[in-house]
């Protein structure tokens, strides 16, 4: 079994006539995804290489019966089309957008919390969620993954999601899903919510997370750890070496005084049972150890 | 973006927020000409982007021009924490009464704005936070509903503050809200927000940080830009739309994705090495971003070794090899360049270096590899 999303998932792409748009949606097509619709507002009718495009999330899902939505659209208008996706009955928004203003993206949360109970956003500036085999939505290039499990991936780092991938993949460990949760300071899937999914998954056996430096949900996925998580958890944390107060890249990795260190979340997750590595190699070849046991 | 005071202050005032009246100086004379023209007496104070400027002697009061001029050419020139001060903010000085404690930030975890106050300003809020918790009001406020008055008010009971300090207060509180959200700003902080003898509240302190995602809504924060000074090498990067941080160390690094760059300083870190910069490149690693990097990199005299770290997703190994030897033609490097590829086609990509590889240009199979190749070079 995979989380969040599977090969039955109906997908659509809004901003799918856009040059990213159209790469990646095509690309998650290529990979066996179910993209089944795409939307932008003004060009309903027309079609990308097959795909039927719609004017508005609303038309999409009442023509296509899609439930998940990949949002490819600049930051200024990202927002309001996550909104669109759940007021057009869509229940998971991907949103791999990066350069969100902080502020529109709390008030994108809480909105969906409120209004959308039901409604599940990953990201925004993530990479995307795939389940090997079955479903690909974002950017992660597919032939890195290996389906069939047992190892599920959590992570706040694009490229570090790759090199965990990666290093499964040679040593022929396969992923159930592989979830991007991104780097921004509102994020809408956080660690817990995805360890939570893991340990109800029946296939997936040991879990892969990779936090790095800023806020404290490493620190608080460990509490929950503690108390609810039966899986074995090989974590790595990037940023050890970050100075305070600057921005790593992601608007969300920033040492802010004394907190966000990656140290005071290596040693939380560490007290929490969790194995924690120095590095992804490390991180990599202690989970080959723990799947071989298994 | 962080703000300079003077910046701050500016920034606070078009949101009604009452600070006290002054104007910047880059020189002795122009600071005597603000002080003659707010009147005495003054306080004069350096615009660097650190804590700790009264103790390092960077504040100071003036009772009279001969003052101002000893002052102001004291403090200009002074070397506050490694920030060399260009500019100092002279303005009419405050008989305090009480100081207080103001800001708003994001709520992280709780995905809310937080409000925190306090009666107890002047001092570090993180020093109060730690010895006196309790003297702090904290406010969760959600995004969607805001702050209004009502809500101000209350809070302001519940810290504390002087009763004459009460209502102007909530409604300086309302102001610095509306600043925090519709100015898109990460942090709006005032510390000390002043009482005076005579029962007026003020702000004698403005800390602003800037959401830089937010820029393309405000046109007007390109005037905070131009003064923005920084290190040489950072300056360098921007120009070239590089996303780069100068660190101390002799080891340069390249890396696509900002988690793979902190991952590399880290590595290089634990086989004894240190890294002279955070660079992520991004996806696009072709040829110019390639070239611009090196160029960067190369440019710092403390580099000994380059270590080039891709994993290629979306960016393909072959592109970032061709990229490297493009870039090599356009840009003499003094270090050597030690690569390190992996992902999509990462043996399309070694294929194509490995004619090339010399004494300089280095490959390794994985980031460990690289990293200890790489400090070796730099400490040798």
């Amino acid at each position: 079994m995979a989380i969040f999303v599977d090969e039955n998932t109906k997908v659509i792409v809004q901003g799918l006539t856009g040059g990213q748009g159209r790469f990646h949606g095509l690309r998650n097509r290529e990979y066996g995804t179910k993209i089944v619709g795409g939307v932008t507002p003004g060009k309903g009718g027309e079609n990308v290489e097959g795909i039927p495009v719609f004017n508005s999330v609303k038309e999409a899902v009442a023509a296509t019966g899609a439930t998940a939505s990949f949002i490819v659209v600049p930051p200024k208008f990202a927002p309001a089309a996550i909104i669109e996706a759940a007021e057009g009955g869509i229940t998971f928004i991907v949103c791999i957008t990066e350069g969100i203003p902080a502020h529109d993206e709390a008030v994108t949360y809480n909105r969906l919390v409120e209004e959308f109970p039901g409604v599940r956003l990953l990201g925004p500036n993530c990479p995307g969620i795939i389940s090997p085999g079955k479903c690909n939505i974002g950017i992660t290039s597919g032939d890195i993954a290996l389906p069939g499990g047992p190892v599920g991936i959590v992570s706040r780092s694009g490229t570090l999601t790759y090199q965990a991938l990666h290093e499964l993949s040679q040593q022929g460990i396969g992923q159930t899903t592989c979830v991007g949760i991104g780097g921004d300071p509102v994020p809408g899937t956080n660690f817990i919510d995805c360890l939570a999914a893991f340990e109800a998954d029946p296939e997936t056996k040991a879990v892969m997370m990779i936090g790095e430096i800023g806020g404290s949900e490493e620190e608080r996925a460990a509490e929950w750890i503690k108390t609810n998580m039966t899986k074995p958890i090989v974590s790595y944390i990037a940023g050890v070496t970050a100075p305070a107060g600057r921005k790593m890249g992601h608007a969300g990795a920033i040492i802010s005084g004394t907190k966000g260190t990656a140290q005071a979340k290596m040693d939380a997750l560490a007290a929490a049972g969790v194995h924690v590595c120095l590095n992804p190699t490390e991180a990599g070849e202690k989970m080959v150890e723990i799947v071989k046991g298994l | 973006m962080d703000l300079f005071e003077h910046q701050g202050k500016q920034y606070f005032s078009r949101f009604g927020i009452a600070v006290s009246p002054g104007d910047i100086a880059d020189t002795v004379e122009q600071a005597v000409e603000v002080a003659e023209r707010v009147g005495y007496p003054v306080v004069i104070k350096a615009q660097v982007k650190v804590g700790g400027r009264g103790k390092a002697g960077g504040v100071k009061l003036a009772n009279t021009i001969d003052e101002v001029r000893t002052h102001a050419g004291a403090i200009l020139g002074l070397d506050i924490k490694g920030h060399v001060v260009h500019r100092v903010w002279v303005e009419r000085s405050s008989d305090i009464a009480k100081e207080y404690y103001a800001s708003f930030t994001l709520d992280r975890p709780n995905k809310v704005h937080l409000g925190m106050l306090s009666a107890q300003g002047g001092v570090e809020i993180e020093v109060v936070a730690e010895e006196n918790p309790e003297a702090i009001s904290f406010l969760s406020i959600d995004p969607l509903r805001g702050l209004d008055l009502a809500a101000a008010r209350k809070w302001v009971d519940e810290a504390q503050l002087d009763e004459v300090a009460r209502e102007q207060a909530a409604e300086l509180l309302v102001k610095l809200y509306e600043c925090y959200t519709k100015g898109d700003c990460d942090l709006a902080e005032i510390n000390p927000l002043i009482l005076t003898p005579d029962n007026k509240v003020h702000a004698l302190d403005a800390k602003v940080t800037l959401d830089e995602n937010a820029s393309f809504r405000h046109p007007e924060w390109e005037e905070f830009r131009a003064t923005e000074t920084e290190d040489p090498r950072e300056k360098m990067a921007k120009e070239r739309g590089l996303n780069y941080i100068g660190l101390d160390g002799t080891v340069g690094i390249i890396a696509n994705g900002a988690g793979l760059a902190m991952s590399t300083l880290d590595v290089v870190n634990q086989v004894g090495g240190t890294a002279a910069n955070f660079l992520d490149i991004g996806g696009g690693a072709n040829a110019d971003v390639m070239a611009s990097a090196l160029e960067v990199i190369n440019a710092d005299p403390k580099v000994k070794a380059i270590f080039v770290n891709i994993f290629g997703g979306i960016t393909r190994v072959d592109e970032v090899a061709n990229g490297v030897l493009e870039a090599l033609k356009r840009v003499s490097i003094s270090s050597p360049i030690i690569l390190r590829l992996d992902g999509t086609n990462a043996v399309e990509g070694r294929t194509i270096i490995a004619p090339h590889v010399s004494a300089t240009l280095i490959t390794e199979p994985t980031m460990l590899d690289a990293a200890r190749r790489a400090v070796e070079l730099a400490n040798a």
